[in-house]
């Protein structure tokens, strides 16, 4: 089934609040070094399955495996909490941004970093009496931050509270703190909602360049189309819970069931819809 | 200067444009004035005692009213007119530019000043026992303060039983001192150990409270440990405490009059000032120590990943932090600290009772902590020092000690609601580092 392509296989994931059934029996791939958007109206479902694959939630049923570069096939539903971000190199981001308001924005992606410096620090003890290895790493993490910074284009901002920057530029940030983790699949909770035209262009091109220049795998959650549309290499749609369409873009814009589950309309509308107009 | 010349405009309001409006400060004034009437017709204007054979007697003192009244209706009206003289923006405009700069300078300076001042304490007032008594006990608290400052300030737990770590540390060394005979200097980092392990007790099962359940589960924390220190009477001496705890000793020279003591050493006169000089020196030290290891600590990936949890929670997860790990180290550290302040009581005193480790003790260390502005190492000291040093200086004043002491605080939380000095420090900065503003750094919820 994995051949290699396959960064993420969800299979036959379901998950249940009580009565009600958020996911249900919902399959889907995500391929290495591509980016996947999950698609569909509100209260689809999206969330919850990001909340799965992230360690925020236990799925009640279904599997979910990430296979690493070198085929190490880890299964997400085993792993809790941290240990998806630690072990299985999954970042996110959030719907509502959370950042650490509080902290510089080069605090924040120092903290991002915080495992590979606990190590480096000798669990505080070598860092404690300033050992030169310490030092050496610090200096790097702060480095690897700065380029991060330049990227997103908020070097000069770097001492300012994160809670005092634009709405926009904390939306990258978070992309590029949870980029510091080192992820190998990064999982976007909405990243262009509430950016205007030219913030999201510039979006799509960090994106972009994620994919191809660190060749990490992207899982994506998204309603601004233009930016599925554009950046997209494969469309997952969801419905109520379930997954209704699947392919490239251009195949899910052109389907009738996903006009329908957008529209509200049910399916016969929809098409008698779509032939009127054309 | 351009800063004389952009404030300038705006600091004389011209009393034409917004001059007081006479109607709205009357009606003010005389709502204050029925509130007040209400209020004290009952409790001054009626006097009432048991008379000789238990009867009521009771007499009216309107005049004393009157006059409550009179302070409070006039009151009012000053009130109103100095703030409309005043402006919005109330200390601003009276206050000069030049005070501020200076003031700025001063605030930069205070911490080396202070720490200065307080190297020569036992000089300038080596006659004075009871100022070094003072000091010692304000040290104590210094050292308190910033070993919960690491709980409460930078990881956000609000933890109401600190007491317990002070009490583990106290009786830790206490007991290893009388009973096994081990020396101050062994036993320091043991009791600072022990306490750290109960710390990491407490942690384990409030792992998963916040905010206000958290504050209650510390709490029965440090009274549980209370209570067993009375009732384990075999071990810990009960309600009696345990006396007789050696004395510090400086690297095993005791600070005595025998012929092996200190002075006889040093060949000069023996004074039992030289104790106490010592004792200073010593709080001082371990004080400075856990300065000096929670400035360290920020600085290192602990200590961000600290206020990283105390700031959000979820995205700590997300990013891969440990949570449990992260909150138990913030539990061990600030108690280690809490353990090493109470083998120090405990030498000091010679003498430890349960009595010492009530929880007023936790409420006035957090009160210190949360009065210095949360994660602020120099905030936590001047709180110590206004605190336990206010609490002397008003003692002459007996029964409104209190209520000065009341007042004082509620004045304070209303100009300076996040503390002293509220704003953070950042730990790390690329070009300059700039203080963050206390509105944005989160105060943790548990």
């Amino acid at each position: 089934m994995s051949d290699g392509k396959t960064i993420l296989t969800v299979d036959h994931l379901a998950m249940r609040f009580g009565g009600i059934v958020a996911v249900n029996d919902l399959s889907f791939e995500a391929e290495r070094r591509k980016i996947t958007a999950l698609i569909g109206p509100n209260g689809a479902g999206k969330t919850t399955v990001f909340n799965c694959i992230t360690g925020f939630y236990k799925p009640s049923a279904g599997s979910m495996r990430l296979t690493h570069d070198d085929g190490r096939a880890i299964q997400l539903e085993r792993l809790n909490d941290f240990r998806i971000s630690k072990q299985a190199k999954v970042a996110r981001t959030f719907q509502n941004i959370r950042l650490f308001p509080g902290m510089t924005a080069l605090e924040n992606l120092m903290v991002a970093q915080h495992n590979a410096l606990m190590l480096a620090s000798g669990l505080t003890f070598l860092g404690l009496i300033g050992a030169p290895s310490w030092r050496t790493a610090e200096k790097r993490a702060i480095e690897q931050s700065t380029q991060w910074l330049k990227r997103i284009g908020l070097l000069e901002r770097a001492d300012d509270a994160a809670g005092n920057l634009p709405y926009g530029d904390q939306r990258r940030l978070e992309i590029a703190r949870a980029m510091c983790t080192e992820p190998a699949l990064l999982c976007l909770d909405e990243p262009a909602a509430g950016l205007n035209v030219r913030e999201s262009a510039a979006l799509s091109e960090l994106l972009r360049s994620i994919r191809t220049d660190h060749g990490v795998s992207i899982l994506l959650i998204e309603h601004d189309m233009s930016v599925v549309m554009e950046i997209s290499d494969h469309v997952v749609v969801m419905d109520h819970g379930v997954k209704i369409a699947e392919g490239s873009p251009q195949d899910v814009r052109d389907d009738p069931k996903v006009i329908a589950a957008y529209l509200g309309a049910d399916e016969e509308e929809a098409i008698a819809v779509m032939e009127s107009g054309t | 200067m351009t800063a004389g010349g952009v404030t300038a405009p705006v600091s004389k309001p011209t009393p034409a444009a917004r001059g007081p409006d006479a109607a709205f400060i009357f009606k003010k004034a005389l709502i204050s004035a029925l509130v007040a009437l209400v209020l004290f017709s009952l409790m001054i204007g009626i006097r009432t005692e048991a008379g000789p054979t238990g009867q009521l007697i009771y007499w009216t003192r309107f005049d004393d009213l009157a006059e409550m009244v009179a302070a409070v209706f006039f009151g009012s009206i000053a009130i109103e007119l100095l703030r409309h003289w005043w402006g919005p923006v109330g200390t601003v405009r009276i206050v000069p530019p030049e005070v501020t700069s200076a003031l700025a300078l001063a605030r930069r300076a205070i911490a080396p000043l202070l720490l200065v001042f307080t190297f020569l304490v036992p000089v300038i007032f080596y006659n004075q026992r009871y100022i070094l008594d003072l000091g010692i006990l304000v040290l104590t608290y210094v050292m308190l303060g910033w070993g919960l400052n690491v709980v409460v300030g930078l990881a956000g737990l609000l933890d109401l039983g600190y007491v317990a770590f002070y009490a583990v540390g106290a009786y830790s060394y206490a007991l290893l001192a009388t009973n096994f005979g081990l020396s101050f200097w062994v036993c320091l980092p043991l009791a600072g150990i022990l306490a750290a392990l109960w710390g990491v007790m407490l942690g384990f099962p409030v792992l998963r409270l916040r905010g206000d359940y958290l504050a209650i589960v510390t709490l029965a924390f440090g009274e549980i440990i209370r209570l067993v220190i009375i009732n384990w009477q075999s071990l810990t001496g009960g309600p009696n405490g345990v006396s007789g705890i050696p004395r510090p000793t400086l690297f095993g020279i005791p600070l005595t009059s025998g012929d092996d003591g200190l002075a006889a050493k040093l060949g000069i006169e023996f004074s039992p000032t030289h104790r106490i000089v010592f004792l200073f020196y010593l709080i001082l030290a371990l004080a400075l120590l856990t300065n000096w290891v929670t400035i360290r600590l920020r600085r290192l990936p602990i200590g961000r990943a600290w206020e990283a949890l105390r700031e959000d929670e979820v995205a700590c997860r997300a990013l891969g932090i440990n949570i449990t790990t992260t909150k138990l180290t913030a539990f061990a550290t600030g108690a280690m600290f809490g353990g090493f302040a109470g083998a120090f009581f405990a030498t000091r005193q010679g003498f430890i009772s349960p009595e010492s480790f009530t929880f007023q003790e936790s409420a006035l260390v957090l009160a210190i902590v949360v009065l210095g502005g949360m994660g602020s190492q120099l905030g936590v000291a001047l709180a110590a020092l206004a605190m336990i040093g206010g609490f002397e200086l008003f003692r002459g004043l007996e029964q409104y000690r209190m209520l000065v002491f009341g007042v004082a605080m509620v004045l304070l939380m209303i100009w300076r609601p996040r503390g002293l000095i509220g704003h953070r420090a950042p730990t790390v900065y690329l070009e300059h580092s700039q203080a963050i503003s206390s509105d944005l750094v989160k105060e943790g919820h548990g």
